[in-house]
């Protein structure tokens, strides 16, 4: 569906005010809302416009932004909602396209194993999927004053913010040399293959090198990262800013790398986790619980949440103590937790908990 | 599950040392084992149901505020031209269809957690409004925490007579009680400030067992989402109707009027119709899971009718499958209903179930009885 008429933000706050005290109490949003899912006062939300499958385990999604949308800087990401059977979830996405075309903008999600929101979008993502957005986020960006010299370098789907940048700085003109260094197990799982060529044709500041782990001689660099692939890809390699995304031990190596050479001030990481890093559910009670707000953490030791909470001297707010008014109902960023109710344990990210009735079974990052 | 939940609270002081020789168990013939197996029950409807949400239980309640909307604008729309008759009363009938539909289908299930599940911000129990006076977070207090914790416990469940209506022998008559049809009839008609007083619990500050100072967030809270509802009803959408603004204003008064009629109704009906018991605070101390069930099975009445005659009652018609299972979304209860019926044969259990017009009509005729002492009715 076209996004004709969708509202352009931002509204004057002075009419957001009287639709809102008119359509008091669920506010105007809850209104507009029925009329496009997309439509709102305050929100950021999209709509894909485009579903492409460019390798086997990824999909690009060509999004079209509501009003709200305020844009990005080149190498930034924004947590991405979508609705899979009746449940929300979350994720962050690094924008791939230039930070100067912001709208439709587009992102790549490459399938994670057993991960919910790729795995579905991979799947199933066509247009019309509505989204949610949060704003853009991220301090993997590019200087205002962009560096002579750069080097962005990425593995697997780290690929997107460095493509962002590479994308912003050939719309600016911009004429200093840039080398992008991709890394892939093979040819076939690279995204972007063919437009990345176009764009090194047709800037000659731009090199572009390849290397394809499990495809040797396919590419123009063969093994993992080291500081020879550095030098192929500038030999001026210390005189450059260089810009790394992707898996842990590629960071790892490129951090390696520039601490044996004191230049790590020249060195920007992006770290990408594909899932969120929790302790494995351990048997009995286990883990530690933080709780974010307040910076109190407890050992598990078998009691429940909001036990272990008011074992802090913190006192949430809390009814019945066995599970049915969610007067307790706290979030929690992650964590793995056990149901006192039905025995199930369960590894989360970014939802509400009863803290009444569920038990550590693994470390838990609670937002109190 | 059969270990003993605790329910410690600043309040109401958790405890073990005496159990009371009566017990809803023992008036019924369980066995304290039957009474965990009835419970273990209970617990595998729950999973089950639990295990088996999804899109079809956020189609249905999306359905059900998009239809709640489109009634409230159409119903607002007309009362535009509220001097008109025929406007004014289609008018008032849509927008006290949108209210009874918000307050009872969507509001007080959303705001039970039923949809927690979905992480939809729209949905969230903990942030959820709805459209009477009475602010959703002291709501969540007074009811989901009170009243379905200790229901039907004579002096703790508030919902008991409201703090204004004698509803049960256990409560001791006094002169004032004589008025009890006259509170009941006034009640009903302002239900909805009524329900927004509740969690001062005045009564408990005239007794002196709560501290004033502990009043003043509460009313400042009551004041906003009051002053908010009234802004709108009374003031707001009145002047947008220029020469209908009288008429506007009746027509927005009357749809208050009749959502706090039918939501009177139902809600009484569901705890106070003949046969419903109560209890004691002490022969609930230290009550297991599969005894509360039995409480909530036992206190609770349901109503019978139709399926549009469920959803106008935000299927409190199934009170008692409501009340063993808040939390869970309140369309599957129809469903849940054939299986609880069938437990409650299989262990001699009564399952309250009759006609809205016998069920509230006992219940008027209990308003009506306890007016009076217990002992004169006796002597008579």
């Amino acid at each position: 569906m076209p996004l004709l008429g969708t509202p352009r933000a931002p509204w004057p706050r002075r009419l957001v005010s009287a639709l809102d005290a008119l359509a008091t109490p669920h506010g105007i949003d809850r209104y507009l809302e029925l009329v496009d899912p997309t439509w709102s006062v305050r929100e950021a939300r999209a709509v894909v416009t485009e579903a492409r499958r460019q390798t086997a385990g990824s999909v690009t999604l060509t999004l079209a932004p509501n009003g709200n949308w305020t844009g990005f800087e080149a190498g930034q990401h924004t947590t991405l909602t979508v609705e899979i059977d009746g449940v929300r979830h979350s994720r962050c996405y690094s924008m791939a396209t230039s930070a100067h075309r912001r709208d439709p903008f587009e992102l790549t999600v490459k399938r994670q194993p057993g991960g919910t929101v790729s795995s579905y979008l991979c799947a199933s993502a066509r247009p019309g999927l509505r989204v949610g957005l949060s704003p853009a986020q991220g301090d993997f960006t590019l200087p205002a004053a962009r560096p002579d010299r750069l080097v962005l370098i990425s593995g697997g789907s780290g690929i997107t913010p460095v493509l962002s940048m590479l994308r912003t700085l050939c719309d600016e003109g911009h004429t200093g040399p840039v080398a992008f260094v991709h890394y892939s197990l093979r040819a076939d799982d690279m995204p972007y293959r063919t437009e990345l060529d176009r764009l090194a044709a047709d800037h000659p500041n731009v090199r572009l090198l390849r290397g394809f782990t499990e495809e040797p001689g396919q590419g123009e660099l063969d093994g993992l990262f080291c500081d020879a692939h550095l030098l192929a890809a500038d030999r001026a390699w210390r005189d450059a800013e260089t810009y790394v995304c992707g898996p842990a031990p590629l960071m790892a190596s490129a951090r390696a790398c520039f601490e044996q050479e004191g230049l790590v001030d020249r060195l920007h990481l992006e770290a990408f986790t594909p899932t969120f890093p929790v302790s494995g559910p351990g048997v009995g009670p286990s883990g530690i619980v933080r709780f974010q707000r307040s910076g109190a953490q407890i050992e598990a030791d078998g009691r429940t949440l909001l036990e272990l909470a008011e074992a802090t001297g913190l006192r949430p707010t809390h009814g019945c103590r066995m599970g049915i008014c969610h007067t307790c109902t706290r979030h929690m960023s992650r964590g793995t937790l056990r149901d006192l109710r039905t025995g199930v344990t369960r590894t989360a990210a970014d939802t509400d908990v009863q803290l009444c009735v569920h038990v550590p079974a693994g470390d838990v990052s609670l937002d109190l | 599950m059969t270990s003993p939940i605790d329910r410690p609270d600043s309040r109401h002081e958790p405890g073990t040392e005496s159990r009371s020789e009566s017990s809803p168990a023992l008036r019924h013939h369980l066995t304290p084992d039957q009474v965990e197996k009835f419970g273990a029950e209970l617990d595998a409807i729950r999973m089950r149901v639990l295990a088996g949400l999804g899109q079809d239980d956020v189609d249905y309640i999306r359905r059900v505020i998009r239809c709640q909307r489109g009634l409230e604008v159409a119903g607002r729309g007309m009362l535009q031209l509220a001097l008109l008759p025929p406007f004014w009363l289609g008018g008032v009938v849509s927008l006290s269809l949108s209210k009874i539909l918000d307050n009872m289908e969507i509001g007080h299930n959303v705001m039970h957690g039923q949809f927690d599940w979905t992480g939809d911000p729209s949905l969230a129990s903990g942030a959820f409004e709805w459209d009477t006076v009475c602010p959703a977070d002291q709501w969540r207090h007074s009811h989901n925490f009170l009243h379905h914790t200790f229901t039907n416990v004579v002096g703790k469940d508030r919902d008991l007579g409201y703090g204004v209506l004698r509803m049960s022998e256990g409560q001791e008559w006094s002169p004032r009680d004589l008025g009890n049809p006259v509170y009941a009839f006034l009640l009903a008609a302002l239900f909805q400030w009524g329900v927004m007083l509740h969690d001062l619990e005045v009564e408990r500050i005239a007794k002196g067992e709560r501290p004033w100072d502990e009043l003043r967030p509460l009313v400042r809270g009551i004041a906003r989402k009051a002053g908010r509802q009234t802004l709108k009803d009374y003031v707001l959408f009145p002047l947008l109707s220029g020469p209908s603004f009288l008429a506007n204003l009746v027509g927005n008064a009357t749809a208050n009027l009749a959502r706090n009629l039918w939501a009177f109704t139902i809600i009484f009906c569901g705890h106070f119709p003949d046969g419903v018991e109560e209890f004691t605070a002490e022969e609930t101390l230290g009550e297991t899971r599969g005894e509360w069930y039995l409480r909530q099975l036992l206190g609770s009445a349901n109503i019978s009718g139709g399926p549009l005659f469920h959803v106008l009652s935000g299927n409190l018609s199934h009170q008692i499958e409501h009340h063993l299972f808040p939390d869970l979304p309140a369309r599957r209860y129809a469903e849940i209903a054939e299986e609880v019926r069938a437990l409650c044969e299989k262990y001699g259990l009564p399952y309250h179930s009759a006609g809205l017009g016998r069920q509230f009509g006992s219940v008027v005729r209990r308003i009506v009885r306890l007016a009076l002492p217990s002992r004169a009715l006796h002597a008579a």
